[in-house]
């Protein structure tokens, strides 16, 4: 049963996962972005018509990938070049994700994708209990394995990562030493979008195979939050999309021992796990918002 | 000051979840059978008289393998059997007062018969069925009728009895699944004839049910669908509108599958049991035909109308190809029984969960009775959420 659960929560937490490492990078550079949840619906139907059109799920990654970005782009531009509200554009660009969505994606309810299935890693997936848990997932989910460490290197251990964290801390600093904060922002906001997209495909061409209207179903907002509950970490946030898989996975579980507990109930757990998580991170006072999450630089104050 | 401006965020945040996910969960409106037909003022033409144009709102897409292609169906042979009518189409309408918008345009475009098409549209459609007295509607499965609005539905739980008497044949496990939206009577009445009909043939035989408490929310489903098959169910069956998700992973785990609302064989071409499914065809174009004639009130369909396996409205779909002979026939035979009237899946002795006698020996439940059912059968693993 503990099995079941934590496999479960890998598989419904990985999309979630993508969005908020996304985010991450996107607010480590100081600009939020509540438009995840259009960019993970773009990526969700741009990756699976793809993937439909080629009958290559990786075309169909890359694709969905690009549609986040396309999306963020937008809110890139608003915020960051015409000085836009950033929480009131983010929320513009959900619902503009929601419609565009809806729209185009249309024809594609019931089609048929072969798509990415789990390939169990020979050897490793032998190994009792890990083995079940760890190495018998799709392709997109091995990726993310790798991704978190990646990111966690590329923001605490390289240049780039320096002035990625600077661009949300320090920009004036970073100003002056010749880097324009302004392109930096653009890149991550860009990046975030991608993975966000990425996330989306992964729910749509890996784990349920299928195109729905607002199939997300705030699972880019839940992103969001995780961010701010892993006090922007990669590792943080990565534990946090697999708690809110675990506590998804949780639910189904207990639904199904009969125990005499309201589904109902058990569909707040995990926005309860979340909210929990965040009132003991916040007690210990571990947040480390970005300094430049409550204004928006914009290359002339500073200068 | 982080402190301030994170938790500041996280409670947008958390109110932006909450947004979401209420919008797209349907009403869970308890619908007491309220007798009261509410209009008083006689209208001067019957409801829908030489109406020339008839509308359809859907909740869902018209190809979800489910609910809403079952209806369009039905829409389409309207059109067919009118070729001279407007017929106006609304899909992915939410139940909320926006149905009331789409069907007050349809109104505005000369629609004098609606259909509201899904369970929540009812208090919708009854008030905008206050509004214009002229115009006729049928609701699908509704519990509460007007005077120019009446309630459509078939006994759907007849032939997911037979599914279930098949999946009781076929699982290994003698366990099945039964992955379901929100608590409402249509869904627990048929989840308990479903457990009805394994037992019947496999005495220990159960079903879990799983709520996931949306009609159509792909990645709860495959969540569910998941789940249950790592807890050893090797059937499944649901009640979702969109059942593609559902029905492919289950597929690809190598389970079993009973499909709902339409045929979706072609998406399991290994573990297709059977499917119970809806033949709105001839019925739609029957109660279009009594309303275009002045005829809605006084006939069968002004109150609630429930059509039966007998009259072919509620149908069980052909079976798979890897269902054995043996199991065909059995299945065919208590159709056989079920639509002569010699087999009644409710005839009691009927036990809920805690035991307690529900239909007692001898008792033969009505319609009303069924409809009306708040309870799951012995034999059913989970809770009604209360």
């Amino acid at each position: 049963m503990i099995t079941d659960i934590l496999t479960g929560a890998i598989r419904s937490g990985t999309s979630v996962m993508y969005a908020s490492q996304g985010e991450l990078i996107s607010e480590r550079a100081g600009v939020i972005n509540l438009g995840t949840e259009g960019s993970m619906l773009c990526g969700a139907l741009g990756g699976f018509a793809v993937t439909v059109w080629t009958g290559n799920p990786w075309l169909g990654t890359l694709a969905g990938g690009l549609c986040g970005l396309l999306i963020s782009m937008i809110h890139a531009f608003l915020v960051l070049t015409c000085g836009a509200n950033q929480l009131a554009t983010g929320l513009t660009i959900m619902f503009f994700g929601m419609g565009i969505t809806s729209f185009f994606g249309r024809g594609f309810v019931s089609e048929q994708i072969v798509g990415f299935n789990p390939v169990p890693i020979p050897l490793l997936s032998e190994i009792p209990f890990l083995g079940k848990v760890l190495f018998n997932h799709d392709p997109l989910t091995y990726l993310s394995f790798i991704l978190v460490p990646l990111l966690w290197y590329l923001l605490f251990r390289t240049r780039l990562g320096v002035i990625l964290r600077a661009t949300g801390e320090r920009e004036d600093v970073l100003f002056a030493s010749g880097i324009n904060p302004q392109l930096i922002r653009y890149a991550a906001v860009l990046a975030g979008g991608f993975l966000a997209g990425v996330g989306g495909v992964q729910l749509s061409v890996a784990f349920t195979h299928s195109w729905v209207e607002n199939m997300v179903q705030g699972r880019g907002v839940v992103a969001v939050a995780l961010v701010i509950f892993a006090s922007w970490l990669p590792f943080r946030a990565m534990l946090g999309a697999y708690l809110f898989g675990a506590a998804q996975a949780l639910q189904l579980t207990v639904q199904q021992t009969g125990l005499g507990i309201s589904p109902f109930f058990l569909f707040m757990v995990p926005y309860i796990l979340t909210l929990a998580a965040l009132y003991i991170v916040e007690r210990k006072k571990r947040s480390q918002t970005p300094e430049a999450l409550r204004k928006v630089f914009t290359g002339t104050s500073a200068g | 000051m982080s402190m301030k401006t994170s938790s500041k965020l996280f409670g947008l945040v958390l109110a932006l979840v909450m947004l979401i996910t209420g919008c797209s969960q349907p009403g869970v409106t308890p619908a007491p059978a309220s007798g009261a037909n509410a209009e008083g003022g006689e209208a001067s033409a019957a409801p829908g008289t030489d109406s020339p144009a008839v509308g359809f709102i859907f909740v869902g897409a018209r190809d979800d393998f489910g609910y809403n292609q079952a209806a369009y169906l039905g829409s389409m042979a309207v059109e067919k059997a009118y070729p001279d009518m407007k017929v106006l189409r609304s899909e992915n309408v939410p139940e909320t007062a926006e149905a009331e918008r789409v069907m007050e345009q349809m109104i505005k475009d000369g629609a004098k018969i609606i259909f509201p098409t899904s369970y929540g549209h009812l208090d919708p459609a009854l008030n905008v069925a206050k509004r214009h007295p002229d115009v006729a509607f049928f609701h699908q499965g509704g519990l509460k009728t007007a005077e120019n609005l009446g309630t459509y539905f078939g006994t759907i739980w007849e032939p997911v009895y037979l599914a279930g008497v098949a999946a009781g044949k076929m699982s290994e496990s003698g366990k099945l699944g039964y992955i379901v939206s929100v608590p409402i009577p249509q869904v627990l009445l048929n989840v308990n004839a479903f457990q009805l009909g394994a037992q019947s043939v496999n005495p220990d035989a159960t079903t879990s049910v799983v709520f996931t408490g949306s009609w159509c929310d792909p990645g709860q489903q495959a969540n569910a669908a998941n789940s249950l098959i790592d807890s050893g169910v090797d059937v499944l069956s649901q009640h979702q509108d969109c059942t593609k998700t559902v029905i492919e992973t289950s597929e690809r785990r190598g389970a079993m599958t009973i499909g709902y609302h339409a045929n979706a064989a072609t998406l399991a071409p290994q573990g297709w049991i059977t499917g119970s499914v809806w033949n709105w065809s001839d019925l739609f174009v029957d109660m279009v035909d009594t309303a275009i004639k002045g005829e809605f009130k006084g006939s069968k369909y002004d109150g609630k109308f429930r059509g039966r396996l007998s009259e072919n409205i509620v149908q069980l779909t052909e079976m798979g190809s890897e269902v054995p002979d043996d199991v065909k026939q059995f299945v065919e035979e208590k159709k056989a029984e079920l639509v002569a009237g010699t087999l009644s899946p409710f005839a009691g002795p009927v036990l809920d969960q805690a035991g307690e006698v529900r239909f007692a020996e001898g008792e033969e439940p009505t319609l009303d009775e069924l409809e009306a059912a708040d309870f799951l059968v012995q034999g059913v693993i989970g809770n009604i959420p209360k």
